[in-house]
């Protein structure tokens, strides 16, 4: 922990440094599933961000799909007493 | 040293206090919108899918919690956009709709220089920004590390809508 805050401060005066940066994007990495697949360790940042960007809106893409499909089904079901049942049963 | 076994975001509770939020705003939205014949069916969709679709991130927001810049912009958000929204939404639209096709054609100028100039990996930052809630606000090291746990919530919060659907559509 002292050799790491003792680095920060030695680094740039911005208070941030390379190796937190380096850490962070290694982090995000690791979530993405396409650069996860490839396994190689030579992906630059700027494709790691350009990534995380295309990574997200899918997903937003993805809440969207299923926000249709779910709000067809609440107009479709019948009983609201099947909702308080199942309610219950996913707690 | 940060501790790696740390886990703010926990995801057996996290999964189910996602869950147990979003399915009681789902009964709410029900409640609320009875599919009895209206004139506009089509209308009333869209209205109940943007209520689900704002229902399901701002649960998520809440199961996080305030420890996490991203799910108090989203939580602050959804408690002043309605306000926001009946006072300018009708006056502005007209308005904004013009500025915002004029706004995008200078976009696109200044992209391409960027392009050229920023070859680091921070070219994405303003899109990354953009995208995360809350992203504005933050030093480009505040921002990995949330858009990090707002992808994790946002994989959680995939996996149980299309769980939650699935169980309805059986």
């Amino acid at each position: 922990m002292s050799s790491r805050r003792s680095r920060s401060r030695q680094s740039s005066s911005s208070g941030i440094s390379d190796d937190q940066i380096i850490d962070l994007v290694s982090k995000l990495q690791q979530l993405l599933p396409e650069i996860r697949n490839r396994r190689s360790d030579k992906v630059s940042a700027a494709k790691v961000l350009q990534e995380t960007c295309n990574y997200i809106r899918s997903l937003h893409q993805e809440v969207d799909d299923l926000s249709e499909r779910l709000s067809e089904l609440l107009a479709n079901s019948d009983s609201a007493q099947a909702d308080v049942i199942r309610n219950l049963l996913m707690q | 040293m940060k501790n790696p076994q740390r886990s703010p975001t926990n995801p057996g509770s996290l999964r189910s206090r996602f869950t147990h939020v979003f399915l009681q705003s789902l009964l709410r939205i029900r409640k609320h919108n009875p599919t009895s014949s209206s004139s506009s069916p089509h209308r009333e969709f869209l209205k109940r899918c943007s209520q689900v679709k704002v229902a399901a991130y701002v649960s998520m927001a809440r199961a996080v919690g305030t420890r996490r810049a991203w799910s108090r912009a989203t939580i602050w958000r959804a408690r002043n956009g309605e306000r926001r929204r009946n006072l300018l939404c009708r006056r502005c639209s007209k308005s904004n709709s013009r500025e915002r096709s004029l706004g995008k054609k200078k976009k696109k100028k200044k992209k391409k220089k960027k392009r050229d100039n920023e070859e680091h990996g921070f070219a994405h930052e303003k899109k990354l920004q953009k995208l995360v809630p809350g992203g504005e606000a933050m030093d480009f090291c505040c921002l990995l590390d949330e858009t990090a746990h707002y992808i994790k919530c946002l994989i959680t919060q995939v996996k149980v809508m299309r769980s939650i659907a699935d169980f309805y559509s059986l």
